[in-house]
């Protein structure tokens, strides 16, 4: 059987990306007029937290498809060979958005439009103590080193992956120190995803908007949803090249994997979710629950982000539990499509309600300007992925454990 | 109970096996089951046994768990003893997610490993029947149920028995018997990778 190597960019495809990036950049535009620009403080809060969201909403989506490599590649995973070269380009992403994502952040400390209240610790106790961590030099320096290594690292992983393409691995030897090779330099994001990511990232862009408050569960919350959307990112991008006609070798054995993974953190979210909510509730102390009072709705008080705040509960937990349960949806195509959809518009909601409810805490001012942005960011992505995915080989045929591949049976 | 006559045909190696399965169905002959020391990837496959029906059980016991769970903490701390813990509502409902979720899990895998003792027949003091030792040892060992003897018997030497025999056994001692049930053959186009 003849395989198709190349992903040929449909035009539909760049007429999409293209038209979606040309509604971002209208939307960014608008909302810099209608918001940014303006004098008003909650205005310019408003334009500033959505581009804090956006930004970093899908930078960590497509971050973790890096992960994902990373996380295989060192448990010596062979099952998700057939398609990594998704994940990679996929991962590709990973630098226009970096550059975004680290413009915004730069500008939220620089131009300061009222977001991290830390900028100013004058007076404050609590914040004063917090500001050897929470100051605005490290921010920056963090958040640009985060940044390029991430790219840095990544680039490195898919160049060894790209490596073995044109020259075979001459014995079993060169394939066991190809494989170390990896192995190392997959260990390395590792650590470095696991000191940025999973903990001081997360803290720092997203948690220091409550910068009184704190949660343990924070990083890992914020980690897990930008996960189960990566992998779900990934599902998509195998259905969509499975429908053109590519990937001749990723059956529904890989997607059912695929679909585990969408279901397993789906539920691993919720647990971080609940870990951090019904610790707060028990304990019942006021410095904690500040966090949940524009969140939730009691019989005492209401909260303006009630409806998103249960809304994401249903989407990102409910909906996998029940439909990714059976074994028949996971591996059915046009169901793992649909839910890829939900899970990440779930998460882009979640991570919505995580900005917002802690900077515009009175009411709820979700509208076109949202979505036109993340529609932008959209097109970003699709372009990035399309680019790298038409590139180089659909397949790495030379790797030591793309074999393993394509008998894989889950 | 019913007692029948199986062919019981022993195989050394597994990929000797997986052909002999096919060939074994194709020629139309009941497999009773086959014995393997260890789970073989895709042979449940390749017998035609359909899907097991143990997770619709294990998920019907889940949401079991649940029910119980919810309703009876929420009757006993509501209405028949409510207690004041620590100012909370009597209707603490995040305090009970734990619980709830531990019942739920207990409930499905009580139940599953009820359900798959059931399935398999098994339970304490029943004795099987063993069509060989060593089938939980190095042996493949693939049981007909009797047809014509000598023809069967042959048929397996054929496809790569390396012992063929005879026996009488009993098929189930339990009300009914867990019948599998076996999917017509069919072929799958099988991908190759080309260098």
């Amino acid at each position: 059987m003849a395989i198709k190597e190349f992903f040929e960019i449909p035009k539909r495809y760049k007429t999409w990306s293209f038209a979606l990036i040309g509604v971002g950049v209208l939307s960014v535009i608008i909302g810099f007029i209608m918001y940014g620009a303006s004098e008003n403080v909650h205005d310019k809060a408003r334009f500033w937290s959505t581009m804090l969201h956006n930004s970093v909403y899908f930078l960590l989506v497509t971050n973790a498809a890096m992960f994902f490599i990373c996380a295989t590649t060192l448990a010596l995973g062979g099952w998700q060979m057939s398609f990594r070269r998704v994940a990679e380009a996929i991962s590709v992403a990973v630098i226009p958005l970096g550059i975004i994502a680290g413009l915004v952040l730069i500008a939220l400390v620089v131009v300061d439009p009222h977001i991290y209240h830390w900028l100013h610790p004058e007076g404050d106790p609590i914040l004063e103590g917090k500001s050897g961590f929470l100051n605005s030099k490290f921010f920056i320096i963090w958040t640009v080193l985060a940044i390029v290594l991430w790219i840095a690292l990544g680039y490195k992983m898919r160049k060894l992956s790209r490596e073995l393409d044109n020259n075979p691995l001459p014995n079993a030897e060169a394939g066991r120190k190809y494989i170390f090779k990896n192995t190392v330099w997959a260990s390395l994001f590792l650590v470095w995803f696991g000191l940025t990511v999973m903990s001081t990232i997360p803290w720092f862009w997203l948690m220091s908007i409550d910068a009184h408050w704190y949660s343990t569960m924070y990083s890992w919350y914020t980690f897990a949803s930008s996960f189960v959307a990566g992998m779900s990112l990934i599902a998509l991008y195998v259905v969509y090249l499975k429908n053109k006609g590519y990937l001749e070798y990723t059956n529904n054995e890989h997607l059912h994997d695929l679909g585990k993974f969408m279901f397993a953190f789906s539920v691993f979210w919720t647990y971080l979710w609940f870990s951090q909510y019904m610790l707060i509730w028990y304990a019942n102390i006021p410095e904690e629950t500040v966090y949940f009072q524009s969140r939730i709705t009691t019989e005492y008080h209401k909260g303006a982000y009630s409806f998103i705040f249960w809304a994401t509960v249903i989407i990102n937990f409910l909906a996998p539990l029940l439909i990714l349960m059976r074994r028949g949806t996971k591996r059915n195509y046009t169901m793992i499509a649909v839910m890829a959809v939900v899970i990440i518009f779930g998460h882009w909601l979640d991570f919505y309600q995580m900005v917002f409810a802690s900077v515009l805490k009175e009411h709820v001012e979700l509208n076109l300007f949202d979505f036109g942005v993340a529609a932008g960011f959209i097109g970003i992505i699709m372009l990035a992925t399309g680019n790298a995915l038409s590139k180089y080989p659909l397949i790495a045929k030379n790797h030591p454990l793309t074999k393993e591949s394509l008998v894989h049976h889950a | 109970m019913a007692v029948k006559k199986f062919v019981v045909g022993c195989f050394d190696e597994e990929g000797v096996l997986f052909d002999a399965v096919k060939k074994v169905r194709k020629a139309g002959y009941k497999l009773h089951d086959v014995y393997t020391p260890f789970p073989v990837h895709g042979l449940d496959g390749a017998m035609g046994l359909r899907d097991t029906s143990l997770h619709t059980a294990g998920f019907i016991y889940g949401i079991t768990g649940t029910t119980v769970a919810l309703s009876s903490i929420t009757w006993i701390l509501t209405s028949d003893w409510p207690l004041n813990i620590g100012g909370k509502p009597h209707f603490a409902l995040p305090a009970w997610i734990p619980i709830t979720f531990e019942l739920t899990v207990l409930f499905a895998a009580v139940g599953m490993v009820l359900t798959f003792c059931y399935l398999c027949q098994l339970a304490p003091f029943v004795k099987k029947h063993h069509f060989h030792e060593r089938a939980t040892d190095d042996l493949f060992v693939m049981v007909i149920e009797c047809g014509d003897e000598a023809e069967i018997t042959n048929f397996l030497k054929n496809i790569g028995a390396s012992d063929v025999n005879t026996q009488v056994a009993e098929t189930g001692w339990w009300f009914g018997r867990y019948d599998k049930e076996e999917k017509a053959i069919e072929y799958k186009n099988e991908t190759v990778l080309h260098n």
